[in-house]
């Protein structure tokens, strides 16, 4: 077998173990009920660590994402509150908005050669800027169109509802999946993070192709934005601080290697899965504290990286005593 | 239909130049290639083929000069545009991707899609076709980097050769092939110049211009000596062009006539490792010099690798001096004294990022600790005696190991165990990639050492060489010491025979 589909399966497997103990203790814990309110709750974090997955894969990172969530929610309430425009339209507004945004910052990554983690960390700063900027306080959405949108869902066997922004996520997934491994440019974000110099000599447009990775993942965390506008009817400046760390724990969780070069966009749902079964888990036992979210996390990302370190060290060690 | 008009170039260079901070790699270079040749590029480390090479692709801008294709004037932007005009390059350093599968790193640019999207049955199928045509047959869907260097190697020629529809640049593509792969790749070069292609090659190899060339440009030092027709021209005139200057080098037909006295310094008994090497006994005196031949995956570098503990023995045992010595890992061979220049310096090697003289003190820094830090001073003059006996061409010591040349890297990473002065030193192909001049040099130098009473075991695909400095020579086959050869039985002839023989028909 491939030796790089060994970190996604070790993330199914865990996953799968985690929901059958979770299913020996909470019976109901399997229905669709619980599964549609998975999709629905997780439905901007998985959206945004798409996004996330392909800067990770090419061997950068971006802190913005968060901020840009919050941003758009903010940038989308003060929109419908003072202006007649219809929210679709807005919602183009905001994502050529948060996709130039994304684009600008790979650009100077890029052309500037400089650190991903730098110029994404001042976009970080730069977008919670500008969302303060447009309101301090929190700004609630009324619109019936909102109403619209929030009330469709399709309901599955088992009484369980798959919300429209459920479905959104699952159809974003499939798209960052098709984009990974069936377009050129997925394979050019692979070579970029397999060597930005080789990928180079090899004729990989790469300036091309960073200023494409920063930009889809502009696009995507101002998707997330409109779902999270949709999920919480509001933008508030103060909203999702740290989604930027939720959406790299889920990347790594799914197999991602934090060196960039090798991963899954179909690993990166079951990371964000996985995180959100501890946290149903735990609303469901009703007497932890929710801080054990935090720490189990904590410990499955080690327990990762672990793991990776252990698989890079034994294909290493093969490969010697091949050669 | 190749058009063997001489009027007409397929690819021209005018007055090519290219200037880094220091140096000037190409001063005024002038280069031109026709349809339905194979034009060799020789010169010594540093001379610039490999800049020439990088401005005629894009891959570096040039600083003057003009580049024509088929009489045209072409400014390829970089690589991709070089490829979009038909010039397919391998170039010297790595070239391709680890982390992609092997069809990808084929494919990769030009995949075959149906509606935008990439075929993936299509692109294995393809990529099974081409590999089949180098007598590869391998899983093209695992990773580049589950297979071994020889075969990325044949792997990187082939996506090169799919690439050029009218020019093929091949930059040391020999380096780590064996006498096979280099075969079928002089069968694939033959045939592609049949259809009219013109081929760049560079090599140090020089058996191996003569035979493929039909004419060669030498460079020195950045400026054009000459452009000779293959034919016409003899080896030590060749020699002269690069060097400018005569090569004393003394010609042995066979090894040196040692009497080992006393106790050896080093014995190895049953030693091995399940699945990498057998067992073999290996006993090295003092100031001896010990040959390793056999082909490229035959368990030369493993021989290597178990002795130093890279690779841990499971039999056998090691006595140094008459005491057992226990080499479970090479932190304990290097405190016995052990030195291991590996063969890979792209993998286990340099680290480009550094200086020559943080490159060159690297090793000695680490085994006496990084608290007891070696002075500035002392660093700069170990590393200025390096460069002057091993003659790296570098500015200077500061400069930054990635910005030499492919051959200057591996003299560097030569001098990082040189300076550590071990009472034994394994060396693993210590001359691939270095031009004839160094490459004596080199040879003098490991006389030299073993003269100071060092210990060495040097392993090597050029048998000359091994003749040259072997007191001893093991030769290796099917992961098995097979032979073993001392003073006047060391002649190529000899080796080649042990090499080849099947079984029992062993030399002595
Ligand atoms: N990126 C770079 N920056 C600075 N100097 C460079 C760079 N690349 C090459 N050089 C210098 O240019 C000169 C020519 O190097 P080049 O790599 O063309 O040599 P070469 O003929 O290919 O040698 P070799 O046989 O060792 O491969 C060398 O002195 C080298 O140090
Ligand atoms: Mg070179």
């Amino acid at each position: 077998m491939n030796a790089r589909l060994l970190p996604l399966l070790a993330t199914l497997v865990i996953f799968l173990v985690a929901y059958a103990i979770c299913y020996a203790q909470y019976p109901a814990m399997l229905s669709t009920r619980v599964i549609g309110n998975l999709l629905t709750d997780n439905a901007f974090l998985g959206i945004v660590a798409v996004g996330m997955t392909f800067v990770i894969i090419s061997g950068g990172i971006d802190l913005s994402v968060g901020s840009v969530i919050a941003f758009s929610g903010v940038f989308i309430a003060v929109m419908l509150r003072d202006t007649g425009l219809h929210p679709v339209v807005v919602f183009a507004l905001l994502l050529t908005l948060t996709t130039l945004f994304g684009a600008a910052m790979g650009g100077v990554i890029h052309f500037l050669e400089m650190p991903p983690f730098i110029v994404t960390l001042a976009g970080m700063f730069l977008a919670r800027g500008m969302a303060y900027v447009l309101s301090i306080d929190s700004v609630p959405i009324t619109h019936e169109f909102y109403e619209v949108l929030q009330r469709s869902y399709w309901l599955m066997p088992g009484k369980g509802r798959l919300t429209l922004i459920g479905g959104m996520m699952l159809i974003v997934f499939i798209a960052g999946i098709m984009l990974a491994h069936r377009t050129r440019f997925g394979t050019n974000v692979y070579a970029v993070g397999g060597g930005v110099q080789t990928a180079r000599l090899m004729g990989v447009p790469v300036g091309r192709t960073t200023v494409g990775i920063y930009a889809l993942s502009g696009f995507l965390a101002g998707l997330a934005g409109i779902v999270f506008s949709i999920y919480t009817s509001a933008g508030y400046s103060l909203a999702t601080v740290g989604v930027e760390l939720d959406a790299i724990a889920a990347v790594v969780i799914g197999g991602t290697l934090l060196t960039g070069g090798s991963g899954f966009v179909a690993g990166t749902l079951i990371g964000v899965l996985i995180m959100g079964l501890i946290q149903t888990y735990i609303i469901f036992d009703g007497t932890l504290s929710s801080w054990w979210t935090k720490i189990l996390i904590g410990m499955l990302l080690f327990a990762f990286i672990v793991l990776q370190k252990g698989l890079v060290w034994t294909t290493g060690k093969r490969r010697m005593a091949g050669g | 239909m190749p058009q063997s008009d001489a009027s007409q170039p397929l690819l021209r260079a005018r007055g090519v130049r290219k200037i880094f901070p220091g140096t000037i790699a190409l001063d005024g270079v002038d280069f031109s290639l026709q349809a339905g040749e194979v034009h060799a590029l020789l010169g010594e480390n540093g001379a610039g083929k490999s800049t020439l090479i990088k401005c005629l692709t894009g891959a570096y801008r040039r600083d003057d000069g003009d580049i024509l294709l088929e009489g045209a004037s072409i400014d390829p932007k970089g690589t991709l545009d070089a490829q979009a005009y038909g010039i397919g390059t391998v170039y010297q350093e790595v070239n391709l991707l680890p982390n992609l599968s092997v069809a990808e790193n084929l494919s990769l640019g030009h995949q075959p899609t149906r509606f935008g999207m990439i075929s993936g049955r299509r692109m294995n199928a393809d990529a099974r076709e081409v590999l089949a045509q180098y007598g590869l047959d391998i899983d093209v869907t695992r990773n580049l980097d589950s297979y071994s260097v020889a075969v990325q190697q044949v792997i990187a020629i082939a996506r090169a050769v799919t690439l050029s529809g009218k020019v093929l640049i091949l930059d040391e593509p020999t380096a780590s092939l064996d006498s096979h792969e280099v075969k079928m790749l002089f069968d694939v070069v033959r045939s592609l110049k049949q259809r009219g292609l013109g081929i760049v090659f560079i090599s140090h190899f020089l058996d191996q211009i003569f035979e493929i060339s039909d004419r060669l440009t030498v460079l020195r030092n950045g400026q054009l000596v000459g452009t000779e027709v293959t034919a016409e021209i003899d080896r030590v005139k060749l020699i002269n062009m690069m060097l400018g200057r005569e090569l004393e080098q003394e010609v042995r037909s066979h090894g040196k006539h040692h009497a080992a006295a006393g106790e050896p310094r080093l014995s190895f008994t049953g030693f091995g490792r399940k699945g990498s090497i057998e067992p073999f006994d290996l006993s090295i005196h003092a100031g001896e010099v010990v040959g390793v031949a056999g082909l490229l995956g035959s368990g030369r570098t493993e021989t290597a690798e178990v002795l130093f503990g890279v690779a841990q023995h499971d039999s056998g045992e090691a006595r140094q001096d008459g005491t057992v010595l226990s080499l479970t890992n090479s932190r304990q061979a290097i405190s016995a004294g052990f030195g291991f220049c590996p063969e890979d310096r792209k993998t286990d090697g340099v680290i480009a990022d550094l200086t020559v003289r943080e490159n060159i003190a690297l090793a000695l820094q680490a085994g006496i600790g990084w608290m007891r830090r070696i002075p500035d001073r002392e660093q700069k003059a170990m590393a200025n005696d390096y460069i002057r006996k091993l003659d790296i061409r570098t500015p200077d010591a500061e400069k930054p190991v990635g910005l030499l040349s492919g051959g200057n890297q591996q003299k560097v990473m030569l001098a990082r165990w040189l300076v550590t002065n071990p009472s034994f030193l394994i060396l693993d192909e210590p001359t691939r990639g270095i031009d004839v001049g160094a490459h004596a040099e080199i040879i003098r130098l490991i006389e030299e050492l073993c003269a100071q009473g060092m210990s060495l075991l040097v392993i090597s695909s050029e048998l000359d060489e091994l003749v040259a400095y072997s007191h001893r020579v093991i030769v290796v086959r099917d992961r098995q010491h097979v032979a073993e050869l001392a003073g006047y039985e060391i002649t190529t002839d000899n080796m080649v025979r042990a090499i080849a023989a099947p079984e029992r028909e062993a030399v002595h």
